[in-house]
């Protein structure tokens, strides 16, 4: 049975993870994402499932790394500042191949930063933050139902990829309250032979780990890392369009940002000007196709991000020169306005212009692909 | 004449090629893990966790599941697997740049929050895997590659830490000692503390650790009976043998 419930962001990733059969979470304090280690705290040791508030982010990654290595639904969650501390583990759970979750719910940086929302982790996320060739499957929910409904495909995704899973949500997702349904879950376990620990009864010894010294044997790992990767990019990719067929402009954003400019849409539909949306639900594998197929009609590209632009060489990957590519950003904890998102299309479908436009006392740029 | 066997080699370690230099000392304390494995029925559910150092080989020729996890945070990854599978008994051997300079913290909150493992520290004094750089247990005025004139504690170098001293205080504690394995009598009292170790994991006890004082001639300098003198004078001077704690209580 299905149950709505009032859940803040937050929490509903936690009990998300709870469905999902999250055996242990390993935490760390960092706003804006304590509500999530507190929920853990109170919930994971009455369903007797382990909750370790960890002397750092750096071992909390590692705890993941242990629980996982030893079969269980590990996953860990921190900020910005926390998730660069995780990078290294993080890379060392690509290389001894061991899936877990690792949240991170943005805020305002480089540096300490502020406790705002902030889309700036983004080439972190993607890009590789850690060291090392690797990929993995990021989720960018913009609703507190989707993070939680995506907190349990991570499970199943990072389990059968034999990788972790990044959840990439933001201050305001994390802490926002928003009605969600909390669907019954069979989680979907695979068996685990690769695991250590327990009673071995005649089987093999099994090693975890992401070294050798041997030559040619961490290239032949690459080489079967790659073919992981290119069955998530066939198989795992997530995007969301909206009115995109008569699109004179098409609005890019995710998460958060995306919900503002869901709103512009409407607006300016009502306008009379026609826009529409594409919403990467996986940042990565990033929807290019999508995009550079909505390129052959549209001409006009803006992409609005709570960075100083990041996602938007995503785009420009995907349209190449086939459309003009605006971009509207806010970073350091700064979140887009309808208005300012408004006016922006206005120059460039009605005044036809590119460039800076100064209104109601602000200075709004864009950068012109 | 009937012949009886009265020693056998241990059946964990693989008749492969050992990884380590002439005159190294990790070669006794794996036999003596190893051993201590087979003699009280724990190899079938051990999972032994390499560091980030010269025993990160370890899993070339032991007989056992193995873990390697990132530089120092061998103790965060035990943690993780003993947490969710109580029923493995965990080895965690660590190095002195493992686990006494990037891995401080690690050792420090795995030992103080009990986590019912057995950690093997090896000090000798020095990185090995990378080449004889100065470790957080190199002693005053002994020599490294990072150090070329010997450590200067004086000139910012720091003082060598005491690491049974430093985790004495600790609640979760249970059992600590230091041995060394500079000689037979070492060897045996080395094995002696390493029993009443992973006894205290069977019971339940929460953490513990035996520190190994290990020679290392390579990255030294020194030849092998050198390096032992080394050790069972210089080493034992500064980092005294013995029992630090029993079941929680301090000795």
């Amino acid at each position: 049975m299905s149950e709505r419930v009032l859940l803040r962001g937050n929490d509903a990733i936690g009990e998300a993870a709870i469905r999902a059969g999250c055996d242990c979470y390993f935490g760390y304090p960092i706003t804006p994402q304590n509500e999530l280690t507190a929920y853990m705290a109170r919930h994971m040791p009455e369903l007797g499932r382990i909750f370790i508030q960890a002397e750092s982010e750096i071992a909390a990654i590692n705890m993941v790394y242990g629980a996982s290595a030893a079969g269980a639904r590990a996953m860990t969650s921190s900020s910005g500042p926390g998730i660069s501390l995780k990078q290294e583990g993080i890379s060392f759970l690509v290389g001894a191949e061991l899936p877990a979750l690792i949240v991170n719910i943005c805020r305002g940086g480089p540096g300490l930063g502020n406790i705002a929302p902030s889309q700036a982790d983004y080439f972190q996320a993607c890009k590789g933050g850690g060291h090392g060739d690797y990929r993995m499957v990021v989720y960018a929910p913009a609703t507190v139902q989707e993070a939680a409904d995506l907190t349990v495909k991570a499970f199943d995704v990072a389990d059968r990829y034999r990788n972790p899973v990044l959840l990439l949500g933001d201050a305001i997702l994390g802490q926002m309250m928003e009605p969600v349904e909390i669907r019954p879950y069979a989680p979907n376990r695979p068996e685990k032979p690769w695991a250590v620990g327990g009673k071995r009864q005649g089987r093999a010894p099994n090693l975890i780990n992401s070294l050798s010294l041997e030559e040619g044997v961490v290239e032949e790992w690459n080489w079967k890392f790659k073919a992981k990767f290119d069955a998530m990019r066939r198989e795992e990719g997530m995007v969301e369009k909206v009115n995109t067929e008569d699109a004179d402009l098409i609005l890019v954003a995710y998460g958060t940002t995306s919900r503002i400019c869901r709103a512009v849409m409407k607006r300016a539909r009502a306008q009379g000007l026609k826009v529409g949306l594409v919403r990467p639900v996986t940042v990565w594998p990033f929807p290019y196709a999508v995009l550079r197929e909505t390129a052959r009609k549209t001409r006009e590209f803006l992409v609005v991000e709570m960075s100083l632009g990041q996602m938007i060489e995503d785009v420009k990957l995907s349209v190449l020169d086939h459309a003009a590519i605006h971009f509207h950003g806010r970073p350091g904890g700064g979140i887009p306005t309808e208005g300012d998102i408004l006016e922006i299309i206005e120059h460039v479908l009605v005044r036809r212009r590119t460039g800076t436009v100064t209104t109601r006392g602000s200075v709004i740029d864009w950068t012109i692909s | 004449m009937e012949m009886k066997i009265v020693a056998e080699r241990t059946k964990l370690w693989a008749d492969k090629p050992s990884p380590y230099c002439p005159g190294c000392g990790h070669g006794i304390v794996h036999r003596i893990v190893c051993e201590l494995l087979e003699e009280m029925g724990l190899a079938d559910n051990c999972v032994f966790m390499a560091p980030v150092g010269c025993s990160i080989l370890a899993y070339t020729f032991l007989n056992v599941d193995v873990c390697q996890p990132a530089h120092g945070r061998t103790p965060a990854a035990a943690t993780g697997i003993k947490r969710y599978r109580p029923d493995t008994f965990v080895v965690s051997y660590q190095g002195d740049g493992d686990l006494a300079a990037i891995g401080t913290a690690e050792i420090v909150h795995a030992a103080s929050r009990g986590e019912n493992i057995t950690t093997v520290f090896v000090n000798n004094a020095i990185y090995g895997m990378t080449g004889g750089q100065m470790a957080p247990t190199t002693l005053p005025g002994q020599k490294a590659t990072t150090c070329p004139d010997g450590r200067d504690v004086k000139a910012g170098m720091g003082y060598p830490i005491r690491v049974c001293e430093l985790l004495r205080s600790l609640g979760g504690v249970a059992y600590l000692a230091r041995t060394t394995v500079h000689d037979a009598a070492g060897a045996i009292q080395t094995k002696r503390a390493m029993r009443k170790a992973f006894e205290t994991q069977v019971r339940g006890e929460g953490f513990s650790l035996v520190e190994v004082l290990s020679p290392c001639p390579v990255n030294w300098g020194m030849g092998s009976l050198e390096a032992l003198r080394f050790v069972g004078e210089n080493m034992t001077a500064y980092y005294p043998p013995g029992e630090f704690k029993v079941s929680g209580a301090e000795v």
